[in-house]
Formats: C-alpha cells, sequence, structure tokens
C-alpha cells in the first residue's frame, strides 16, 4: 500500500498497451494513483518536462520523480511495493522474464503493428511472416503453464498484454490471421486466460472505441494510397 | 568451477566486452568461446535459438542472451561484492533508462553513419551521436555525484553500457576525421573515457582501437 502521503501519479492515454502494462502493475499492487490524460496530439507541458527525451506515453511519477519506459515503470514498481510480486525471485527466471518481454517489445510489437498499418503490400507480408515468427517462439514457451508467470500473471504476461487485446483489435481492423486459435492453440488460450484474469479485466481500456481508433487510423492509411 | 561458467563471444563485440567487464567486477572466472563471425558454433545455436547472437552466457548449463540482461544476472548472482546496480529503486530505474536509450537509440544511430549514404546524411547522423552524448554528459555529472563513474567510486551500470562502446566510438571518430567525445561538448566524458579504459575490469577486455579498424575493413557494408 502506498504509504505516508505518496504522490503517485501516471501519464497515459486510454488505448495505449504500454500505459496498459503499467495500470496492471499498479492494480495488482493496489496502488492508488491519479492517472492524467494525455492528448498525443497536444503534449502537455509536464509530459514534455517529464520525458523530454522520447515525448511519449507512459511517464510514471512517484513523490515527483518520474520514470519513464513501460517495463523499466513495472520493475521500480515490483522493487518499491513488495506485495503481489511481478518478477521471479530466482535471479536466472528473472533474467528470462526480461528476455522474453524485451523480445515481445522488440519483435513482436513493431512487426504487428506493420502487418497492419503499412501502405505497401509486401512491407505487410513480411511484418505478417516476421510477426507468425516472434509468435511461434512464444507458442514454444507457454508450453501447458496457465500464465507465463506460472499460476499467476507476472512480468511476461503483463508485456504480452498487447498480443492477448491488442493485436486481435488489429487483426480485425484488417491483419489477415495474425493470431489465430488454429496457429497458435497454446499462445490462444493463454490469451484469452490473460484477459479474463480478474485484475487485467479491470484495467483493460473497453474494446469499441479503441476498435474505432484504429479502424479510423487503417482507413485513412488506405485512403492515402 | 571455471566450466561453470562459459560466454560465447567476439573479441571485437562491444556487447561480449560489457558482459566480460561485468564478470572481472565480480573476480568470475570463466571459460571464453571465442566464436567465429562466419559460422556459428552448433553451441550457440542451441543455447540462442531465437537470436542465434553473441554474448550468450551459460552458468551451469542454462543460457541467457542479451548483454544487458547478462549483466543485471551477473549483478545478481555475484551480489558480495562490487554492485553493478544501485540500490536504489529510481536511481536503478535511471540507470535501465539510460541503458535503454543507449541501445535503442543511440547506439543504433552511431553504427548507422558507416553506411550512411552522402556526406549530408554522415553529418547529420553525427550531430545526432554528439547530442546524445551531450545528454548521457549530463546523466554522468547527476549519476557520478562528483565521483569518476556513473556508478560513483566504481563502475555501475551506464559505466558498462557505454563504455563498452569505446572501442567502436574510436574507431568511428577515426573513420570520419571527427571528434564525438571533446571537450567542448562532453568535458567529463571525455576524462570518464580514460578513467574507464585503465580501469583493472576492463583495460584488457577492451579491444584495441587499431584492430578494431582493421576488422571493420573485413566486414561487409
Amino acid at each position: 500500500m502506498a504509504t505516508n502521503q505518496e504522490e503517485v501519479s501516471l501519464l497515459g492515454v486510454i488505448g495505449s498497451p504500454f500505459v496498459c502494462r503499467v495500470q496492471i502493475a499498479l492494480k495488482l499492487k493496489g496502488i492508488e494513483y491519479k492517472l492524467l490524460q494525455e492528448n498525443l496530439a497536444n503534449k502537455s507541458e509536464l509530459l514534455l518536462k517529464y520525458n523530454p527525451v522520447h515525448k511519449k506515453v507512459p511517464v510514471f511519477v512517484h513523490n515527483e520523480k518520474p520514470i519513464s519506459e513501460s517495463l523499466v515503470i513495472v520493475e521500480y514498481i515490483d522493487e518499491t511495493w513488495k506485495e503481489n510480486p511481478i518478477l521471479p525471485s530466482h535471479p536466472y527466471q528473472r533474467s528470462v522474464a526480461r528476455f522474453w518481454s524485451k523480445f515481445i517489445d522488440d519483435k513482436v510489437v513493431s512487426a504487428a503493428w506493420k502487418a497492419v498499418f503499412t501502405v505497401d503490400e509486401k512491407e505487410r507480408e513480411k511484418n505478417t511472416e516476421e510477426s507468425w515468427e516472434a509468435l511461434r517462439f512464444l507458442e514454444n514457451e507457454i508450453k501447458d503453464n496457465k500464465y507465463f508467470g506460472g499460476d499467476e500473471i507476472g512480468l511476461i504476461d503483463i508485456a504480452a498484454v498487447f498480443i492477448a487485446f491488442w493485436i486481435p483489435i488489429f487483426q480485425e481492423v484488417g491483419g489477415l490471421g495474425l493470431f489465430t486459435s488454429d496457429k497458435f492453440p497454446k499462445l490462444y488460450k493463454w490469451s484469452q486466460e490473460l484477459i479474463n484474469h480478474p485484475v487485467i479485466k479491470e484495467v483493460l481500456p473497453p474494446r469499441d472505441p479503441i476498435l474505432a481508433f484504429f479502424k479510423a487510423r487503417y482507413e485513412s492509411l488506405a485512403a492515402s494510397k | 568451477m571455471k566450466s561453470e561458467v562459459k560466454l560465447l563471444g567476439a573479441w571485437p563485440s562491444p556487447f561480449v566486452t560489457r558482459v566480460r567487464i561485468a564478470l572481472n567486477m565480480k573476480s568470475v572466472e570463466y571459460e571464453f568461446l571465442e566464436e567465429r563471425l562466419e559460422s556459428k558454433s552448433q553451441l550457440l545455436l542451441q543455447s540462442n535459438p531465437i537470436y542465434q547472437k553473441i554474448p550468450v552466457l551459460i552458468h551451469r548449463d542454462k543460457p541467457l542472451s542479451e548483454s544487458l540482461i547478462i549483466v543485471q544476472y551477473v549483478d545478481d548472482v555475484w551480489s558480495s561484492h562490487s554492485p553493478i546496480l544501485p540500490s536504489d529503486p529510481y536511481d536503478r530505474a535511471i540507470a535501465r533508462f539510460w541503458a535503454a536509450y543507449i541501445d535503442e537509440k543511440w547506439y543504433p544511430t552511431m553504427r548507422s553513419i558507416r553506411g550512411a549514404e552522402g556526406i549530408e546524411e554522415k553529418k547529420r547522423l553525427i550531430e545526432e551521436v554528439k547530442k546524445g552524448l551531450g545528454l548521457l554528459e549530463e546523466v554522468f555529472k547527476n549519476s557520478s555525484k562528483g565521483k569518476g563513474f556513473y556508478g560513483g567510486d566504481q563502475l555501475g551500470m551506464l559505466d558498462i553500457a557505454l563504455g563498452g562502446f569505446l572501442g567502436w566510438l574510436r574507431v568511428t571518430e577515426i573513420a570520419n576525421g571527427v571528434k564525438l567525445l571533446d571537450q567542448g561538448n562532453t568535458p567529463e566524458l571525455v576524462k570518464w573515457a580514460q578513467r574507464f579504459c585503465e580501469h583493472d575490469a576492463v583495460k584488457h577486455v577492451m579491444p584495441d582501437t587499431g584492430k578494431l579498424i582493421e576488422f571493420a575493413k573485413t566486414l561487409k557494408r
């Protein structure tokens, strides 16, 4: 629990998978915070002051000290509030968790985005292949576990919420079979468990407005051809 | 004990250099298995099937890849002395943030100078690298608190993260006839670079600039 008048706030936008990661971590630990909603088309003075290097959300602020980069923030939260640990305690398992979380950022996020939101068809195909290759590694990694973290969600699950919630939205918007139960049965099963997890369910944004947002994005891209 | 820790690597790699520095700081004995870049060993392909890259640390037969993840692991396991990450969670977050910046923004820019098309593009990239070093100079001033390294008296995560690239930074300077670290822009880092390269944990594993230049000539574009 946040103690002795701690100030906790989060600069973010609804619909960002990276902001969502931080919100999941905070919810898991039962930490109360102020959500400061940003308009990314017109970034606040505060955002530019707190994250001058990247000018992006999420930015986490604890007692007026800002931290950026979602996975850095999640580790900070885990180290500061000890209940419901997110990272494993064993050094090797901890490193494995960091490895897969980074893998998701490096290999899944960008490819999945470009598989849908690129004008050039060849680029979309190339990125679809790359997404599949990356998801295959994760399919092998989840095995028959409920979560990547085992019986409870951990760092990898939090990082991978992008796969469980956002990729299916991208798929609906225009991505040809990016992530299906046929192609990735174990990962698909995991994704259903994840979005129904009591904490995650409460934190995930409402689906329809997000879908509408990305549909509009997709349509304006197609129109720009 | 020696075979308990193996490091798959290659002498020119700045990422491998990082891990070697961390292991040296902790006085860990390890077997260095030099990979030939033209043909990857079975062990490498088996222990890092996802990226098939060095460095890979194998500790008691369990493999780990990604240099900064390995460095944190080394810090966690051999924790009795020479801490690499600071103890305060906020300071740790700042170190991790800037380490990610170095890997995701700064280094890719520096690396792309080589293949840049035209003088204007090269100039632009060089300016970007220098700007990044200006940021890292400010971080140094805050982090070192008047001492010699990002980690204070001892080497820390950012010393290792940035320092591992010093060999290649010098190669880039020589190849382009520029100074990336200079008295005007980054006076503290100029001194830091020298201190870093003279450090016991670094001096025997930092690749020689001349050898790197020769090596760079053999690389395909």
